[in-house]
């Protein structure tokens, strides 16, 4: 039995009335009752949103000026960078921005990790995240091949290359997916298509994220869940100003790599218009990418190596049933505080290992830090459960943040 | 509080690795210079960009591209319009095709390319004993760590070592990744006059030239830096405003 609406006075109260967007803007952004205990850490979700907004403002406008043509893709980015007006200014911010974005994901999905954001009833929650990083990588993918640079065509070719490693169909599938029998014009194009498609699906993932998110509400440092209304505040103002203090910090950061620095991530070699007959020295994929590049070629097999890269992604989507502890937040899990963070740890070890060549200790150390990224899930967390006692967590969140701020 | 042990504890570890790890590979140490346009206030040195220019033109032109600047950008480093006239006069452009349907070389205008001195990449390498004279425009930008590196690069044509047997039409350049360029020795001292009476010396011409070079590179380099200031001071004291209205707005939350 659906509940009998009122239609409200004037304008917004007549939409309201026949398309409730103001009673959803309000829910939303307004009233959503917010643990009142989150930290910093639960500013980077609304971070990620700003950035996808601003990748996607400045990406349509770089495409206005962008030619995706072997011959003139290079040369329109120069272009951009030189005679457009502010062109440097939208893909210095692109650019970097693909970067920081990347950054605060980061952050959040080992906030996600650490304080168990991952565990009922928040697994589909979680597992749209993943869709949406996953998506975010292809993403940043091609746009990177799209400057047409040495890395772009190098990392291209090397990338789309390991689907050469499935057996039987491998190089029909890469065929299929250069579009011809190497990367060329046709590769090009597709990505551009692709690089512009993509950011408008993750906005829908999103969307079903903030759905899901919006169902049980934000997980928080202590793990408990929301039992009375005094637990929770409002969205706006508290966490509307919060939110807003974060994202000035972000962006000192961001504009200060946009203005300063905007260079520092990328690779000099992407300076040097592709050439298919020229391979640079060291092909080295955007940092973001690292860690499961370290993993790929940490492993002699390529066909195994290509398996465990994915794998590294999609055992994500079964964290949610690999731990089963009934305390969320680490804080309160003696042991499993340490092996998450050694996990985090691992991860960035495994970043940095990605980066050096492939040869010696790095891929004896890559080899170690990808058996302690998979023990982490397989054997690790399912274990832990079983033999950890966890530590009392408080009642509920106004306890522990009275505790916390009214001494 | 023990995790930051922790935390301290393995980035003193990895970065001690790193540092070994790194001790062990073969480096060549470049010249290092303090470069006027380095840092959040760096700027382009007028003078000793238009010098760099004069290095570029009589000397690096000659085989090297610099297809991404026009004549006109040439205003950017101080150069008068009718300086920039007169330069760009001093070149035969060639444009077409005309009414007849005929390509004909005429004087160059301010909104002119530089012109490139090979038709194309065969012919620049038919020309340098196979090897390719890459495009000047983005080089800083291309290569780790650029202006060090070109600047130390151009200084780095010395004596070989008697013990190392060069490819044939490769030269010595201690700077140089394994050390063989392709490219001969450009600057000696005292090779160009430079018209404000600066001393010609190879130091100061590859200095003035990787200052050309930055600005080739990086043209809206002081328009950026000038802007990131700005932007930097607003969010620093919008921040400060947003940080007291959290503070107050939060007071409530009991």
């Amino acid at each position: 039995m659906k509940e009998h609406k009122i239609q409200k006075p004037g304008i917004i109260g007549w939409i309201d009335y026949r398309l409730p967007i103001f009673t959803f803007a309000d829910s939303f952004l307004n009233k959503y009752p917010t643990p009142k205990n989150l930290s910093y850490l639960w500013s980077m979700g609304s971070i990620a949103g700003i950035m996808l907004v601003l990748q996607i403002i400045t990406g349509v406008f770089l495409a206005m000026h962008y030619t995706p043509h072997v011959d003139y893709a290079f040369d329109s980015v120069e272009n951009i960078m030189r005679d457009v007006n502010y062109g440097w200014l939208l893909r210095y911010m692109h650019a970097v921005g693909a970067s920081m974005f990347f950054v605060v994901v980061y952050i959040h999905i080992a906030r996600g990790l650490y304080y168990g954001s991952y565990k009922g009833p928040r697994e589909l929650l979680w597992q749209i995240g993943v869709v949406i990083f996953l998506t975010m990588m292809a993403t940043a993918f091609m746009g990177y091949v799209l400057p047409w640079g040495q890395m772009s065509f190098w990392g291209a070719t090397v990338i789309t290359n390991l689907f050469s490693a499935f057996p039987v169909v491998g190089k029909y599938i890469v065929t299929w997916l250069w579009g011809g029998f190497s990367v060329d014009n046709p590769t090009l194009n597709r990505f551009f298509s692709l690089h512009y498609l993509l950011p408008f699906l993750i906005v829908a993932f999103v969307m079903l994220h903030l759905i899901a998110l919006h169902e049980h509400g934000s997980n928080n440092p202590t793990g408990v869940e929301v039992k009375t209304k005094k637990d929770t505040i409002p969205f706006h103002p508290y966490y509307t100003i919060k939110d807003m203090f974060g994202f000035i910090v972000f962006f000192l950061i961001y504009f200060y790599m946009v203005f300063f620095s905007p260079n520092s991530l990328g690779d000099p070699d992407n300076y040097i218009v592709a050439n298919p007959l020229v391979t640079p020295a060291h092909i080295v994929p955007e940092w973001y990418f690292l860690p499961f590049y370290a993993i790929l070629r940490g492993i002699p097999n390529k066909l195994a190596g290509v398996c465990c890269m994915f794998g590294s992604i999609l055992i994500l989507f079964f964290l949610p049933w690999l731990d089963k502890a009934k305390t969320k937040s680490g804080t309160y899990r003696p042991y499993f505080k340490w092996f998450c963070l050694l996990f985090i740890l691992d991860t960035i070890a495994l970043g940095y290992l990605g980066a050096q060549e492939p040869q010696g200790i790095y891929v004896i150390l890559s080899r170690l830090c990808t058996l302690y990224y998979f023990g982490y899930f397989l054997a690790i967390l399912p274990l832990l459960s079983r033999f950890e006692t966890p530590l009392p967590a408080p009642n509920s969140i106004s306890e522990d943040y009275a505790k916390k701020h009214c001494q | 509080m023990k995790i930051r042990i922790f935390l301290i504890a393995f980035f003193i570890v990895a970065g001690a690795g790193i540092a070994y790890a790194h001790d062990h590979g073969e480096k060549i140490e470049w010249l290092y210079k303090k470069w006027p346009f380095s840092g959040i206030f760096g700027t382009v040195d007028r003078q000793a960009a238009q010098r760099g220019y004069q290095v570029y033109k009589e000397v690096c032109s000659t085989c090297h591209a610099m297809k991404y600047r026009s004549f006109r950008n040439l205003s950017e480093i101080g150069f008068s319009e009718d300086e920039i006239k007169t330069i760009a006069a001093g070149y035969q452009v060639k444009d077409g095709p005309d009414d007849s349907g005929q390509m004909f070389d005429r004087p160059g205008k301010s909104s002119d390319k530089f012109p490139s001195p090979f038709a194309n990449e065969k012919a620049a390498r038919a020309a340098n004993g196979g090897a390719y004279p890459p495009d000047l425009s983005l080089i800083i930008k291309a290569r780790e760590n650029g202006p060090n590196y070109v600047y130390s690069l151009l200084q780095g044509f010395t004596e070989k070592p008697t013990d190392m047997t060069m490819g044939t039409g490769m030269n010595y350049n201690k700077y140089f990744p394994g050390h063989q360029i392709a490219m001969p020795k450009p600057l000696s001292d005292g090779q160009i006059s430079y018209s404000d009476g600066t001393v010609a010396t190879t130091e100061q011409m590859s200095s003035d030239v990787v200052i050309f070079l930055q600005w080739a590179a990086e043209p809206e380099m002081e328009r950026r830096k000038k802007m990131g200031l700005k932007v930097l001071l607003f969010l620093a004291v919008t921040g400060v405003f947003f940080y007291l209205a959290k503070k107050r707005i939060w007071k409530k939350v009991d």
